[in-house]
């Protein structure tokens, strides 16, 4: 028989803990693809943030550390300065631990034009903590603390991530994808290819933002949820490429 | 190598360079800030790398991202800098990752003072971030001392696989004495088998984290930490003792005030009192024996400090009440003199003699 389809390598055999509808196992198997692909599994260390995705390290199938709420990119940065040559560095990050309590962090990280690839997985809420507002959050958005929805004058306007880091000089590649139905995942996986690219050709930091899903904290069933990505968060959060030093851009 | 003329905080640098620390990241901060200065041009010399943070948060979590690697890294800060960094230190212990930290003392709290004060002994050896843990502290008191146990400090950090303090103060950062690096032979190190250098073939992947979500795996990784904490008790303990053999009262002291002390304790013997001196060089673990050698034989104690009365606990624990403990303190960046000192010597033994 014809072998088709085989799991990748760049996953361990566990089952996930994930909701069903989640996307952070579809971005976790993009992101391992992706290592396998290239052929970098065992020259890649992962930095697993606090989120939901903080058991990524017993996903992914290459060596991982798991650092503080928010400081993934300056554990990498740790990682990146004085590992060897050839070593690939990633950070997977939810949107409270990168754009609201790591937000110096990435920032810094990107002005340095640290050699690193960022994995920033955007649901507009907190996931783990059980769906209070993120940085993220949409306007009118209720959340468990924002019960009458988010109000700009009250609690902010959602941050947009890419479009702040890419006015950085050292930031090589920035880009925002999405995850909500199979044409954008496959972009989505381009994306993140192109980013460990830029990291292996030494042009600096690079970050693949992908809009996600959360269905538990959303109130809303798996299909309701990609429609809702589609729906509500692309038109605040678009996608497209924000940085791209090899096109000049 | 002969002696050379060095500033404390330059000597820190130095000495950790010489016990093979290549990587300093830190964030600016007075008192300390000559010693990232020298690092920012020394450590290119050797194939290193000083990288300034933007923050003691971010100093921290480059250092437990680079201990996770596996080298040898060294963050150095002063009080309100290693405030921000307790969090990170309690993820180098959780994760069990070897580190030094320094931390030469200023006045506070808040923003304080930048003159030099011991008010962090408590967040020094009672723990300071979150969780059930303890540090090594180690608190030399001359530039020389400083650079015997830099070497100590690493391979310490090394050997228990923890994240171990040097803790001075500004008076000893600031201060300039000839030192001299004598070339050392390292002693043999368990292999770090453990660090996250990618795996290129070296069996499967390896972790560095802190998070046990069972409570019966988290106990047990507690109990082993504590296990740690016990083998260090036993076997890591520093000390000097100072004229104790005769003596009536003693008087404890570290780092920079215990050179005070010693000159208040010569004007005491000559003025007929007779005073010796315990010198913690390991704040944690706390030294118990010479109290417990001392405590049935003299007739009281004298803790000095840049504080306003924090290792006097520990004195006390070790002296269980058997003799006074007295204290004397000063705070905010002033410093003991050695009159104040003696006049307390004097007050203990009961005036005039
Ligand atoms: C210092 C600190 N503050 C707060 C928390 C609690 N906490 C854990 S996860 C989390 C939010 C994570 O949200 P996000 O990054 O959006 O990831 P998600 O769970 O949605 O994937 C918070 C606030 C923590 N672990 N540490």
């Amino acid at each position: 028989m014809e072998l088709v389809f085989e799991k990748t390598k760049g996953l361990r055999d566990k089952t996930t803990h994930y909701c069903p509808g989640c996307t952070h196992g579809i971005i976790h198997r993009l992101v391992a693809e992706v290592m396998e692909e290239m052929g970098i599994l065992e020259d890649t260390v992962g930095v697993a943030s606090v989120g939901c995705s903080v058991l990524s390290y017993e996903y992914f199938n290459c060596d991982m550390t798991q650092a503080a709420h928010g400081r993934a990119p300056a554990v990498a940065t740790g990682l990146k300065r004085v590992l060897p040559e050839g070593r690939f560095v990633f950070t997977y990050q939810g949107d409270g631990d990168l754009a609201s309590i790591g937000t110096a962090e990435i920032v810094h990280a990107a002005a340095r034009g640290e050699n690193i690839t960022v994995i920033f997985v955007n649901n507009a809420i907190y996931g783990m903590t059980g769906g209070q507002m993120a940085p993220t959050s949409l306007l009118g958005q209720k959340t468990a603390t924002s019960p009458f929805g988010r109000d700009a004058g009250l609690q902010g306007s959602p941050i947009r991530i890419s479009e702040m880091l890419a006015t950085l000089d050292g930031a090589a590649y920035i880009t925002r994808v999405s995850s909500h139905d199979v044409p954008n995942i496959i972009k989505a996986k381009k994306a993140i290819r192109k980013a460990f690219e830029t990291q292996k050709k030494g042009l600096g930091f690079s970050l693949v933002e992908i809009l996600s899903t959360c269905p538990t904290n959303w109130g809303l069933d798996p299909l309701e949820s990609l429609h809702w990505v589609r729906d509500n968060m692309v038109p605040v959060f678009q996608l497209g490429v924000y940085k791209d030093v090899e096109e000049g851009k | 190598m002969g002696k050379v003329l060095m500033k404390g905080n330059e000597v820190i640098a130095e000495a950790a360079v010489h016990a093979g620390c290549k990587y300093l990241f830190s964030y600016p901060i007075t008192p300390q800030s000559e010693l990232v200065a020298y690092m920012a041009k020394r450590l290119p010399e050797v194939g290193g790398l000083f990288l300034q943070a933007e923050s003691e948060v971010a100093a921290i979590n480059m250092v437990y991202g680079a201990a996770s690697a596996g080298v040898r890294v060294m963050t150095s800060s002063s009080s309100p800098g290693v405030s921000l960094k307790q969090e990170g230190i309690s993820y180098l212990v959780g994760s069990e990752l070897p580190a030094v930290v320094v931390n030469i003392m200023r006045g506070g709290p808040g923003l304080g003072s930048i003159q030099p004060a011991q008010s962090d002994y408590f967040q020094a050896t009672k723990g300071g971030g979150h969780g059930d843990y303890q540090i090594p502290v180690y608190a030399p008191a001359t530039l020389q001392e400083i650079v015997d146990l830099m070497r100590d400090a690493f391979n310490l950090a090394d050997r228990y696989r923890t994240p171990v303090y040097i803790l001075g103060d500004g008076m000893l950062g600031q201060m300039m004495e000839p030192v001299e690096f004598k070339e050392v032979v390292n002693e043999e190190l368990p292999p770090k088998d453990w660090a996250t250098t990618a795996t290129r073939g070296d069996g499967g992947p390896k972790l560095t984290n802190s998070l046990f979500l069972d409570p019966a795996e988290l106990e047990e990784h507690n109990n082993h930490l504590q296990a740690k904490y016990a083998k260090i008790k036993e076997a890591e303990v520093r000390y000097e003792s100072y004229l104790l053999d005769d003596a009536d009262y003693v008087i404890v002291a570290y780092g920079t005030v215990s050179r005070i002390a010693k000159n208040a304790i010569k004007e005491a013997r000559n003025q007929g009192i007779k005073v010796g001196m315990i010198r913690p060089i390991t704040l944690w673990p706390f030294p118990e024996q010479p109290f417990i050698e001392t405590r049935d034989r003299v007739k009281g104690y004298l803790t000095v400090e840049m504080s306003a009365g924090q290792m006097v606990e520990d004195v006390r624990l070790a002296v269980e009440g058997r003799k006074p403990v007295f204290f004397y303190g000063r705070t905010g960046g002033m410093v003991p003199g050695q009159e104040e000192i003696l006049e307390k010597i004097i007050e203990m033994a009961g005036g005039e003699q």
